[in-house]
């Protein structure tokens, strides 16, 4: 299908014939919308850019839920595995379930208990999120050096106070890390809440009129990327200022 | 372009329906066939049509996750060993985790068209990202000092790759291609919308299969996600060197 890529000259000359014929019958240019043979059509985009407002801040909500959430979990799921050695391998093998069950399927199994709607999404979001910050968070407190730790008890520092003040400050660049690769997949993730109701940037991407309507997926999708790579330069910035004496060193766990 | 057997649903038509039946009805659509109660007398489920549509599901998927492993992992092996690229390698990990499924594979099936070779290309360029950023971050973290032993006695720099730094990257490699597979097998759920009739057909096509088709989709998506899961986590241990092991203890 050649012919549906833009700026082929075949694609222009149909589009033109196209137009013409329809011009000498009704007066009126044919909308770039009823071809088919169209990649973007901007008088679309202009005049319907309203449309996805509200889908793109359901999506930034439920993102920003359920990361929140998933963040408080991990997080004290993480603090128990460092208390207690044993819980590590159970809970990295409990997460890295979740992780691995696709969305779709995540959405949908929750169905029958959970109801369609932004609860369900939320869960299996935040669910997905899960192993992505225990992980970091739990080989963040892994890379304290040994040395730190022990001067601070060689200072009088009570167990949970060497927790507190010496392992997660040292941990923030891999916890922020973690946050922000949860949040950047999750805001992909999210569009597919439209498959439970949820809401989100899927609505404009996959409904009956627009499946096969490549401008309202692009730029349905185009806002989706927008919006990580802006949680992205969020988390970066956050990572530079809570560290200035180290590198961003968590870059490297994806 | 019509979306695949589960023919053009629309959300609306897709989700008030007595879902709270619960799993019974879905174990049941797994094992026996049984009439559409949507389309009547259309014979839908069955152990024989969800083995068809595995076996797409595995095969469409397995044939990315090659793809991409051939194209990542020497890439990653390359620019890792010499040292440079580390911004380009880097950055196509965190844009690879932007792109939103859904629209890449709607915008496939709108602009391309479908079939099962375009939709394996596609999986299996969302599959390279992670598996090259971390093949370069694994082979940049290896320590100098046994790389540079392995050159005083004289190893040539394919060997030192082959011998020193793929070893010890092995985890950081296993762990990029368990995302990919991750990324591959959810993408490959929703390949019905693209033409290409996967597990996901049962979750798209509830005014085909009804909602114990969905649940039955969802369970058996979630099953095949797993064993590729397990599979590859087992495929980690037996390729990871024993000392390396030792080390993680």
């Amino acid at each position: 299908m050649a012919s549906a890529l833009p700026g082929l000259p075949l694609a222009a000359a149909v589009g033109e014939v196209g137009e013409g014929f329809f011009k000498e019958r009704t007066g009126a240019t044919l909308p770039c919308q009823a071809r088919p043979s169209h990649l973007f059509c901007w008088d679309w985009a202009t005049e319907h850019i309203n449309r996805f407002g509200t889908p793109t801040v359901q999506q930034f909500e439920l993102v920003v839920i359920s990361v929140l959430i998933g963040f408080a979990i991990a997080f004290g799921l993480a603090l128990l595995a460092h208390r207690f050695r044993l819980l590590q391998w159970p809970l990295l093998a409990g997460t890295g379930i979740l992780f691995a069950i696709p969305s779709v399927a995540f959405f949908l199994l929750l169905l029958p208990i959970t109801g369609t709607g932004r609860e369900t999404a939320i869960i299996a979001l935040s669910a997905y999120t899960l192993q992505i910050i225990y992980r970091n968070v739990m080989s963040g407190l892994a890379n304290v050096p040994e040395s730190a730790k022990d001067a601070a008890r060689g200072m009088g520092l009570t167990d949970r106070q060497i927790l507190w003040r010496v392992e997660l400050p040292l941990a923030i660049p891999e916890i922020v890390g973690g946050l922000r690769i949860a949040t950047v997949s999750t805001v992909a993730i999210a569009t597919l809440a439209v498959f439970v109701n949820a809401g989100g940037l899927g609505t404009q991407i996959y409904s009956e009129s627009n499946l096969t309507f490549p401008t309202a997926i692009i730029i349905a999708g185009g806002i989706a990327m927008l919006m990580a790579l802006a949680f992205d330069a969020v988390f970066l910035t956050v990572q530079r200022l809570a560290t200035p004496w180290r590198r961003a060193a968590a870059e490297a766990s994806a | 372009m019509a979306p695949g057997g589960g023919g053009g649903v629309g959300v609306s038509a897709f989700l008030p329906h007595p879902f709270f039946a619960g799993f019974g009805g879905a174990i049941e659509f797994i094992f026996n066939e049984q009439e559409s109660t949507v389309t009547g007398g259309k014979k839908v489920g069955g152990i024989e049509q969800v083995l068809e549509l595995a076996w797409t599901q595995i095969e469409v998927s397995l044939l990315a996750l090659a793809l991409a492993i051939l194209i990542a992992v020497p890439v990653g092996l390359y620019f890792g060993h010499k040292g440079t690229g580390e911004l380009v390698a880097v950055g196509i990990g965190n844009a690879g985790r932007a792109v939103p499924e859904l629209a890449a594979i709607a915008l496939i099936a709108a602009v391309i068209g479908v079939g099962v070779v375009t939709l394996t290309i596609v999986l299996a360029v969302l599959g390279i990202p992670p598996i090259l950023t971390n093949t370069f971050v694994g082979i940049r973290q290896v320590d100098r000092a046994p790389v540079d032993a392995a050159r005083g006695i004289g190893m040539t720099e394919p060997e030192i790759v082959r011998k020193v730094e793929l070893p010890m990257a092995v985890p950081s490699i296993m762990t990029g291609i368990r995302g990919a597979s991750i990324n591959i097998i959810a993408t490959a759920t929703i390949a019905p919308l693209a033409g290409v009739l996967t597990l996901g057909d049962f979750i798209l096509g509830e005014n085909v299969y009804g909602a114990d088709g969905v649940l039955a989709g969802a369970i058996l998506v979630a099953v095949l996600a797993l064993i590729f899961e397990f599979a590859l986590a087992g495929l980690q241990r037996r390729l990871t060197s024993k000392g390396l092991r030792l080390q993680a203890q």
